[in-house]
C-alpha cells in the first residue's frame, strides 16, 4: 500500500538504527505521546533497535485508557435502557468500569453495537426513528473534528433521537500535567502526529520553551518513529528545545484550519479527568450551549452512584511512563487481557496490552 | 455411495415461513423434509429415511476419521457464501485435517419461527452444492424450530465421517525441527467478508469469504507420498492461532516471517482501516501444512500448480529451540516478536 | 489517536448533509469517506482518513523526507567517524553538546 509499506522497510530501518548508535553519546528518555505509536514500536520492535541508553517510555495518548470510570459506568447504565441503541467505537467495549464491560452489558441484553465512525451512528438513528441513538465521543483532538461533524450532520437532520455522551480530551494539558510531576524523567516528545495534523504545532511551542525539552510532530510507521527518535536526540545531544515536524507529508504547523473549525462550532474546552491521572484543567472537550441538546448526559438524568477504581490498579504511574507494564506487580497476576483491573490492559493500544500480547515471554525471559 | 442429486425447483410455497410447527415432528415436518432437505441430498442412505444412516462397508483395515462442528454466523448470507457453505466445508475441512477422504455428512439444523422458507431453500442449495463440490454425500439430518427471538435463523451441527488415507499420523506429535511451514493461499478474507456486510464498516467493493473444501489439495499432497506431519485449518482466530496451537501441542518453537505470508490487496487494505492483523484474522478455505524439509519444495510447486492453492507460500520453519509452544515472527520491518494467542476476538479499533 | 489510514481519492460527489465526499481505496478495498475537511483534495490525491473522515491531504514532496534525513544522518555519522578518528572522541557532538 502506497505510502504506507515504503516506511516499513526493514533494510532503511537498521540503516537508522545504525545512525543512532552512532550519533548518542549519553543516556537519553523520550515519550512518545500517542498509544497507536506506543502499538507500532511494541508491534515492530523498534524500541529493541535503539542504542542501550536511550529509553522510550509509553504515554497517556490513548483515550481509551483515560475515559473516566464515572463515564464508563455512565456508558454501562444508558446501554442498559430499552429505548437506547449505544453505539461505540470497538476499542472501548472491553474496558472495565466499576464492575462490567460494554460486552458484559450486551450479553445482557443491551443493544451495544459498534461502528466504525461516529456518522455511522448519525445513520442508525436516521433509520429507526423510534429509538435513542447515543454514541460514545472518546478520543483525542484526532477524533473530535468527527464527533464534532457527527453532531451537525443531525442538527443539519434535524434529528431528535441522536445524541453524544462526551468524553473528549485534548493532549497538552495531559503534557503539561506530566512534566510538572516531579518524578518525571521525560526529556523530549514525540508528540502525536495525527492530534496533530488536526491541531498544528502552535500549543506546543510554549511547552517546549518553558519546560526545555524537544518536541517532535511524529508519524506511526516504523520509519517515522525511527526519524522521530533521531530528530529528538539530535535536539538532545545539541542542545536545543525546539517544536519539529517530522510528518511532513501530513502535518502542517498550521493545522487543518477547517476540521478545526467544526470542532469549535460545537464544542468547548472544559475540565476533565483521566482515568489514572485525576482531575487536569481545561484538558477536555464538551458540547457547548449551541449543541446542549444533543449532550446524552442532559437528555437522560442520571442518578450517579460512585464509581471506583481498582486500588491495584497502577494504570495511572504507566500512563505517566513511570511505570513500565512488566514492573507492575498486577502485570499476568491479577491483571489479564481476560479479567483487567483497567483500561490499559484491554485497550488495543494500551501499553499494558502491547506488551502483554508482543512481549510477555520475553518479559519472563525467554528468547524472543 | 453417491453424492447427492438435484431435483430443481425445489416445491415450496411462496413467502412461506418457519413455523414451530416445522419442528413438531408430525406433518409439517414431513413435508419439510420431503420438500426441502430430501430433494437436495438425494442418495440411497438418505432416502431410507430410517432412524440412523446404514453405509457401505469400508475396505479391511481402514481407519475412520469422525468430527463435528456447529455452525453460527451472522449475517446468514455474505459475500461468497452462507452458512449452509460453511457447514459443509467446515466439517470436510476438519476430516481432511485428520489426513481423511470425507464422505459423509449429518446435518442438525436449529430454525429460528419466522425464518423465510426462500431464505432455508437457499441455504440448503448452497449446501448441496458444496456437498457436490467436495465429494460428500449427506446422509443423515435433524431438524428443530426454536421460538422467535430464539435463535440467528439458522443454526447447524454438522458431524463427518471419512477414511484416513494418510499413511503415517498426521497430527501436531508429528511435527518435527526443520519443518517447513507452508500456508494454502491468502489468510484473512472470511473474517473480513463477514465483519465488512455489517453496520458501517462496508466497503464499495464487497470482499468475498474464502470459503471452499480445501480436501482436494490436501489430499494430494498426501497422495503425492510427501512426508506431510500435520494439516491445520485455520478458522477463527486466524494463522497466527492454528500455529500457537500447534506449537503447543507439538511442543515446538514456530518462526514465521510476515513478509512471506499470503494476503491480499483488499484484506490488507481492510485490515489497515479497521485496525486489524490479518494474522488474526478468520480463514474458511486455507490450510497450513508441515512438511518435512526435504519435500517442501516439492509440495509448494505441488500446491502452486493448482488453481484453488495457487498463491500458496513457505512461511516458516519450525525452528530448534528451548521455548516450547512459542510462535516468533519477524516482521516486515525486520524486527523480530513473539506472534502470541489474542484474548478473545480481534475489534476494528480506532486508536 | 489513531489509526490514520492513507487512501487514494478514486472519485468524488455530494453525500449526507450536502457534504463532499469520496470513494477512497486502501491497497484493494475502496471505501466511502467523507472530504469535508479536505477540500483541495482532488482524484489521484492522497488522504489519512481516520474514522471515516480525511484529515489531511498527504503531500508527495515531503513524502521523501524520511529517506532524505537518513542519508544527512548517514553523512553526519560518516563525517563523526572521520573526526573521531583524527581526535580519538566518538560519536556526534554539536554546538551547546553533552
Amino acid at each position: 500500500m502506497k505510502y504506507l509499506d515504503e516506511y516499513r522497510d526493514g533494510g532503511a530501518a537498521q540503516r537508522y538504527a545504525e545512525t543512532l548508535r552512532a550519533l548518542v553519546t549519553r543516556p537519553w528518555t523520550l515519550m512518545e505521546v500517542c498509544g497507536g505509536q506506543t502499538h507500532s514500536i511494541v508491534r515492530y520492535g523498534i524500541d529493541e533497535m535503539l542504542p542501550p541508553g536511550v529509553t522510550l517510555v509509553h504515554g497517556p495518548g490513548c483515550p481509551v485508557c483515560v475515559t473516566p470510570v464515572a463515564a464508563l459506568d455512565r456508558a454501562f447504565r444508558l446501554a442498559r435502557r430499552p429505548e437506547v441503541i449505544f453505539t461505540s467505537f470497538g476499542d472501548m467495549l472491553r474496558v472495565p468500569g466499576s464492575r462490567d464491560d460494554l460486552l458484559h452489558v450486551r450479553a445482557e441484553g443491551g443493544d451495544v453495537r459498534v461502528v466504525y465512525s461516529p456518522l455511522d451512528a448519525v445513520a442508525i438513528a436516521e433509520r429507526e426513528p423510534g429509538r435513542e441513538v447515543v454514541f460514545f465521543a472518546v478520543g483525542f483532538e484526532t477524533t473530535a473534528p468527527a464527533n464534532a461533524m457527527a453532531v451537525r450532520l443531525a442538527a443539519r437532520k434535524g434529528l431528535r433521537n441522536f445524541s453524544l455522551l462526551v468524553a473528549q480530551v485534548r493532549v497538552p494539558p495531559a503534557l503539561e500535567a506530566i512534566l510538572a510531576e516531579p518524578a518525571c524523567r521525560v526529556q523530549g516528545f514525540l508528540a502525536a502526529g495525527h492530534v496533530c495534523a488536526v491541531m498544528g504545532t502552535a500549543e506546543y511551542e510554549p511547552l517546549a520553551r518553558r519546560h526545555g525539552v524537544p518536541v517532535v510532530v511524529t508519524g506511526f510507521e516504523p520509519l517515522d518513529l525511527l526519524q522521530g527518535t533521531a530528530m529528538a536526540l539530535r535536539q538532545l545531544e545539541e542542545g536545543r528545545c525546539e517544536v519539529e515536524i517530522q510528518y511532513a507529508r501530513v502535518v502542517r504547523p498550521e493545522g487543518n484550519a477547517a476540521a478545526r473549525r467544526a470542532i469549535e462550532e460545537v464544542f468547548e474546552v472544559t475540565d476533565r479527568g483521566w482515568r489514572g491521572l485525576g482531575d487536569i484543567p481545561r484538558s477536555g472537550l464538551g458540547l457547548n450551549a449551541r449543541y446542549a441538546a444533543f449532550d446524552a448526559e442532559r437528555r437522560f438524568p442520571d442518578a450517579a452512584p460512585p464509581s471506583r477504581e481498582d486500588p491495584e490498579c497502577r494504570a495511572g504511574l504507566v500512563l505517566q511512563g513511570r511505570l513500565r507494564p512488566q514492573e507492575c506487580p498486577a502485570f499476568g497476576a491479577r491483571c489479564t487481557p481476560e479479567h483487567p483491573l483497567g483500561a490499559p490492559m484491554v485497550s488495543s493500544e494500551g501499553a499494558c496490552a502491547a506488551y502483554w500480547l508482543y512481549r510477555r515471554r520475553a518479559a519472563a525471559g525467554r528468547v524472543a | 455411495m453417491m453424492a447427492g442429486e438435484l431435483v430443481c425447483p425445489v416445491p415450496l410455497p411462496p413467502g412461506g415461513r418457519v413455523l414451530l410447527g416445522h419442528g413438531g415432528g408430525g406433518r409439517l415436518t414431513r413435508d419439510l423434509v420431503e420438500q426441502v432437505f430430501l430433494p437436495a441430498f438425494r442418495n440411497d442412505a438418505l432416502a431410507v429415511l430410517h432412524d440412523a444412516a446404514v453405509l457401505d462397508a469400508l475396505p479391511a483395515g481402514a481407519r475412520l476419521a469422525f468430527t463435528t462442528d456447529a455452525f453460527v454466523v451472522r449475517p446468514m448470507f455474505f459475500p461468497g457464501g452462507d452458512v449452509g457453505t460453511l457447514a459443509v466445508n467446515g466439517t470436510v475441512n476438519d476430516l481432511a485435517m485428520a489426513g481423511a477422504r470425507p464422505l459423509y455428512l449429518s446435518l442438525g439444523f436449529i430454525l429460528e419461527e419466522g425464518l423465510p422458507l426462500d431464505d432455508l431453500a437457499r441455504v440448503v442449495e448452497s449446501i448441496r452444492r458444496s456437498a457436490v463440490a467436495a465429494g460428500v454425500a449427506v446422509v443423515a439430518g435433524d431438524t428443530k424450530v426454536v421460538e422467535r427471538g430464539r435463535g440467528d435463523g439458522i443454526y447447524i451441527t454438522s458431524a463427518g465421517v471419512g477414511v484416513v488415507v494418510a499413511r503415517s499420523p498426521v497430527a501436531p506429535a508429528a511435527v518435527r525441527e526443520g519443518d517447513a511451514v507452508i500456508v494454502s493461499g491468502p489468510v484473512g478474507q472470511h473474517g473480513i467478508a463477514v465483519l465488512a456486510v455489517r453496520d458501517g464498516l462496508a466497503f464499495t467493493t464487497p470482499i468475498a469469504s474464502d470459503c471452499a473444501s480445501v480436501a482436494a489439495p490436501a489430499l494430494a499432497l498426501l497422495d503425492a507420498g510427501l512426508a506431510v506431519h500435520c494439516l491445520r485449518d485455520p478458522t477463527r482466530g486466524g494463522l497466527a492461532t492454528v500455529l500457537n496451537e500447534i506449537a503447543a501441542g507439538a511442543g515446538c518453537e514456530i518462526a514465521v516471517h510476515e513478509r512471506a505470508v499470503p494476503v491480499t490487496d483488499e484484506v490488507a487494505g481492510a485490515c489497515e482501516v479497521l485496525g486489524l492483523d490479518p494474522l488474526y484474522v478468520a480463514c474458511e478455505g486455507r490450510f497450513v501444512a508441515f512438511v518435512a524439509p526435504g519435500d517442501a519444495d516439492r509440495a509448494l510447486a505441488l500446491l502452486k500448480a493448482r488453481p484453488d492453492t495457487a498463491h500458496a507460500a513457505r512461511i516458516g520453519t519450525v525452528r530448534p529451540g528451548r521455548s516450547p509452544g512459542l510462535v516468533t515472527l519477524t516482521t516486515v520491518a525486520g524486527g523480530e516478536r513473539v506472534l502470541d494467542l489474542l484474548s478473545g476476538e480481534q475489534l476494528p479499533r480506532i486508536c | 489517536m489513531c489509526l490514520g489510514i492513507p487512501g487514494e481519492v478514486l472519485e468524488t460527489h455530494d453525500g449526507a448533509g450536502g457534504m463532499r465526499y469520496g470513494t477512497v481505496r486502501f491497497g484493494g478495498a475502496s471505501r466511502e469517506v467523507c472530504l469535508e475537511f479536505v477540500p483541495d483534495a482532488v482524484v489521484g490525491d492522497f488522504v489519512i482518513v481516520h474514522v471515516g473522515l480525511a484529515l489531511s491531504r498527504i503531500s508527495p514532496e515531503d513524502a521523501a523526507e524520511v529517506f532524505g534525513y537518513l542519508e544527512e544522518m548517514e553523512t553526519l555519522s560518516d563525517l563523526g567517524a572521520e573526526m573521531g578518528e583524527a581526535t580519538g572522541g566518538s560519536g556526534i557532538a554539536g554546538p551547546g553538546g553533552p
